[in-house]
């Protein structure tokens, strides 16, 4: 390690973080955010509540001011009120994006009848004992559970700080609780028109005991819940003021960017960094076990080093490891004899060879990555016996107990400041960003910023799994399967994440079969499902991505019964109706799509619709997307429409907003994307080899609104889970050619390459017998019914729910 | 290399390499980090910034060639199409994560500023180098022409 100082002019950077601290440091932030927020509040239009919006306050300057010393009304995690009226909400989830910062506040705020105009919003800081997301049972932000398991305690929260501040104005007025009411943060005496504000009364509030039981509203009293509410972080959004963690400055920091060994589970040998170190600005090159970083006055000093450094890497035990030994290794794995159980019930051998028609498939997965638009960044700061960190975390305990253990202190010692998160999808429940940036700044005397570089970020993600997908049905004589076998071969991204107790007992990763075990037609007469747990090369771990477990299972059930109806020579819609005879929820959804759809009417040669119909998160949802396939093979998406039933909505524009990116953020995957290795690396790098959907490509995507009564269902991963399956079978009503392979492959598209996708031989493996193949069959009747959904053939039996 | 930089208005003066991009030169020198860092390549534009109204990849500009008036997204809403732009993204509830949305309005912007009717193929020229990983592409579409109404 070389320090080398050149003397870079820092006095602007000094004179911003002297503003930053101001704005962002305190005791001052509450004062300064409280009156931009009063400003507002008078001119708030009731009938859009929040029209400028309250800036959510992206640090935990107002969990210091809300926190331990706090004076005024604090009677739970998630309330405080100061005597001065100022409502300050701790939301328990992080905001990447999915509008939780919207959705817990409302919850709140129903209940404690205050307006979204009035509250300062401030994230949780580490705490598992009061922040312990119920469904998940850690403090973490993820698997569309954030809604599903706040609903019921954060409203409480509110109606029982409702109810003290009643009864706190009702005995200084010495009148009944029964004749006073709540509104908009004040208590009023319905009888004499007295009113008092909510900070008048909190000293009062909070020498009263917590009620026992609190009633919570009606749905019909709702004034939030339900309603088309703006988000509350947009504004900051659109005029350059949010802060993310890579945007964070800190006094005296200066910036690292880094390079992690090329090979997963290889190691650093040796570094020649005097060509590094001659860069004006750059200060420090820190060697790590399996990385090294460069530290400048700027990150353009830190990048420019890096690349200047000679690296000698030892490879270590993957240096040839590639996507096509992998590959190999899971479909060696997926031929065991037995595979953990996840569900079997009645007798599959016999019902499926009795079937009428037999048919089977083997679907393929690929590695994704996550690729926020953020890249992976954390600022820290190593002091005496501990670390301060700044970053968006979707685990906040586990970033501070991760960083801790590598600095030997106890987790207290950590502070973890959260931030806004720019896109994580499954990201930033991994902590090793974080951990690495404190790895390097145990070598820094100063805050240092690391932040990874697209390539460092597309490159050194921890992937969504490979899952490779048997599968086979037999159907009886009306068509509909009277025999299902399923076998799912992955890593096991659960053991990560949770270990041995997140398994079933008999070893079903219960992530891996989500949905495939109980998908949205019930469960299939003769079903066996089953698992095996594929042992990826030590150092490649995998990871949760947006729509977990379902967004595997959903393409591949709802490819197959897309082919089970064409095998049986039905239309694809009026097939999965027959499906949901006794599941009102999925039929209505299905018949919502279809209808807005236009399903059966006529479309232009080389066009097809594909539809799906999905449970997930505990929200349903049918999609119909429309494809043109070019004769040279390109895909152009035409059309996409939604139903959805997520149940109770708390917003629905921000169901909305999650359906639409939900469902192309899924497209953008199942049309481009896939992360391969060759020669242990990783081959793409950035934008230009792992592309994006744009805007251009993006087609008009309308989500018809289902408003139930059932309880909330999770919303942000409902449409990436429904996006490969309608696409695959989009194409194949275009073309007939069953893709049962992601990403999307151009060239078995092109006109004069367009084959019928046989069903490889894989019932002896199953442990059925040999099939007599039907494809011949399938592939006539499959034509008729491309034929159907280009509009050349009458449909009947579309029409209204 | 010394400069001076006229950005949102005001003479900075900065003392940086001059092949660093002005991206970096606005986001660690200047402090100005509403302009995001999202590829190094020019493929996102998330660090789109206008020079002389113009929408600029700063990520690719070097400090040695910025001249002209810069104007960073804490300022376009000064510009009556910047400030169109804001109101009709809060309008329409564009923004999801919001990391990109920087970007999206600076082209925005520009786009609205040269053409204040622009059809739905002059939106997908002007917008089609702005990715955004939240996929909130059709409210950029319908922000945009609600913009170039008002």
């Amino acid at each position: 390690m070389t320090l080398q100082a050149p003397q870079l002019p820092t006095r602007e950077i000094e004179l911003v973080t002297d503003r930053r601290r101001l704005i962002l440091g305190g005791g001052l932030v509450l004062g300064l955010a409280v009156a931009s927020v009063k400003a507002r509040a008078q001119t708030a239009d009731p009938s859009r509540v929040n029209p400028a919006g309250p800036q959510p306050l992206s640090t935990d300057d107002v969990s210091a001011a809300a926190g331990e010393g706090f004076r005024g009304f604090a009677p739970d995690a998630f309330i405080r009120i100061t005597r001065d009226n100022q409502v300050i909400l701790i939301i328990p989830n992080v905001e990447m994006g999915q509008g939780i910062y919207m959705g817990e506040s409302s919850l709140i705020a129903e209940e404690l009848e205050v307006g979204l105009d009035q509250v300062l919003i401030a994230p949780a800081p580490p705490n598992e004992a009061l922040y312990k997301q119920p469904l998940l049972q850690f403090q973490g932000t993820g698997g569309s559970t954030s809604i599903r398991g706040a609903w019921e305690p954060l409203r409480k929260a509110g109606a029982a700080a409702r109810t003290l501040l009643i009864t706190a104005a009702a005995n200084r007025w010495g009148v009944p609780v029964a004749e006073c009411v709540a509104e908009r943060a004040m208590v009023r005496h319905t009888p004499s028109g007295r009113q008092t504000t909510y900070g008048e009364v909190v000293d009062d509030a909070s020498r009263l005991p917590k009620p026992e039981q609190v009633a919570l509203k009606d749905p019909s009293q709702f004034k939030i819940i339900g309603k088309m509410i703006r988000r509350v972080d947009t504004p900051a959004k659109v005029n350059g003021t949010a802060v993310y963690g890579i945007d964070v400055i800190r006094p005296g920091m200066k910036f690292a960017t880094v390079q992690s060994c090329p090979w997963r589970g290889g190691t650093l040998r040796a570094v020649d960094d005097r060509a590094a170190l001659a860069v004006p600005g750059v200060l420090q090159v820190i060697r790590l076990p399996d990385a090294v970083a460069v530290v400048g006055e700027h990150f353009w000093a830190a990048k420019q080093g890096l690349d200047l450094l000679k690296v000698q890497w030892n490879a270590g035990p993957n240096a040839n490891m590639s996507t096509e030994g992998l590959w190999a290794s899971m479909e060696q794995a997926s031929n065991a004899a037995r595979g953990a159980v996840a569900h079997q019930s009645g007798d599959f051998d016999r019902a499926f060879q009795g079937a009428e028609k037999r048919v089977e498939a083997v679907y393929r997965q690929p590695f994704l990555c996550h690729a926020p638009m953020e890249p992976q960044a954390a600022v820290v700061h190593v002091t005496g016996g501990g670390a301060e960190i700044w970053c968006g975390t979707q685990v906040p305990t586990s970033a501070q107990g991760a960083a801790a253990k590598i600095l030997g202190v106890p987790p207290e010692r950590v502070t973890i400041h959260n931030y806004l998160i720019g896109g994580a999808f499954g990201r930033k429940l991994e902590t090793d960003y974080v951990e690495q940036a404190v790895q390097i700044a145990r070598f820094c005397p100063y805050p240092v910023k690391m932040v990874w570089t697209r390539e460092q970020d597309t490159q050194h993600d921890n992937y969504r799994p490979l899952y490779l997908d048997k599968i086979s049905a037999g159907l009886g004589a009306d068509g509909l399967p009277v025999a299902w076998r399923h076998r799912v071969t992955a890593a096991s991204v659960t053991i990560r994440f949770v270990g041995p107790a997140g398994m079933r007992p008999n070893g079903v990763d219960p992530d891996a079969v989500e949905e495939a075990e109980d998908p949205v037609y019930g469960k299939f007469q003769n079903m066996l499902l089953d698992y095996v747990q594929w042992q990826p090369p030590e150092g490649l771990r995998v990871s949760w991505w947006r729509g977990v477990g379902p967004t595997h299972a959903i393409y591949v059930v709802e490819s197959f019964v897309d082919e089970l109806a064409h095998a049986a020579g039905q239309d694809p819609v009026e097939y999965r109706r027959k499906l949901l005879r006794n599941q009102p929820r999925g039929l209505a959804v299905l018949n919502r799509a279809a209808q807005a759809a236009g399903w059966g009417t006529p479309l232009p040669a080389g066009a097809g619709r594909g539809v799906i119909v999905q449970k997930s998160f505990g929200s349903f949802l049918a999609a119909v997307v429309e494809v043109q396939v070019a004769d040279e093979g390109d895909v152009r998406l035409r059309r996409i429409t939604v139903a959805v039933d997520s149940g109770i909505t708390v917003n629905p524009s921000v169901l909305k907003q999650q359906v639409e990116g939900g469902i192309l953020f899924g497209l953008t995957a199942a049309l481009f994307n896939e992360i391969t290795f060759e020669r242990g690396r990783v081959q793409q790098s950035n934008f230009h080899d792992y592309r994006m959907l744009r805007i251009n490509e993006t087609p008009p995507v309308e989500v018809i609104h289902i408003q139930t009564n059932n309880p909330p269902g999770g919303i942000g991963e409902a449409g990436t889970t429904a996006a490969a399956p309608a696409l695959c079978n989009a194409i194949f009503a275009a073309t007939g050619v069953r893709l049962r392979e992601l990403p999307v492959r151009r060239e078995l598209l092109r006109k004069n390459a367009r084959k019928r996708t046989l069903a490889p031989p894989i019932a002896a493996a199953l442990g059925a017998r040999l099939l007599t193949p039907a494809e011949e069959v399938r592939d006539e009747r499959a034509d008729a019914n491309a034929a159907n959904d280009r509009g050349e053939l009458p449909l009947d039996g579309i029409g209204e729910p | 290399m010394r400069k001076n930089l006229n950005v949102n208005g005001e003479v900075r003066v900065v003392d940086v390499p001059p092949d660093m991009p002005l991206l970096w030169v606005l986001r660690d020198v200047l402090g100005l980090t509403g302009t995001k860092y999202g590829c190094g390549i020019a493929q996102c534009g998330a660090c789109t910034i206008h020079i002389d109204g113009r929408p600029v990849r700063s990520c690719v500009l070097p400090a040695s060639a910025a001249g002209g008036a810069i104007v960073t997204i804490e300022a376009v809403g000064n510009t009556p199409t910047g400030a169109a732009a804001q109101k009709a993204w809060l309008d329409l509830d564009v923004v999801q994560c919001g990391y990109c949305q920087s970007g999206q309005v600076m082209s925005a912007a520009a786009l609205l500023a040269r053409n204040p009717a622009p059809t739905d193929e002059d939106i997908d020229l002007a917008m089609s180098g702005n990715i955004c990983r939240c996929a909130t592409y059709p409210r950029i579409r319908d922000a945009i022409k609600r913009a170039a109404r008002s």
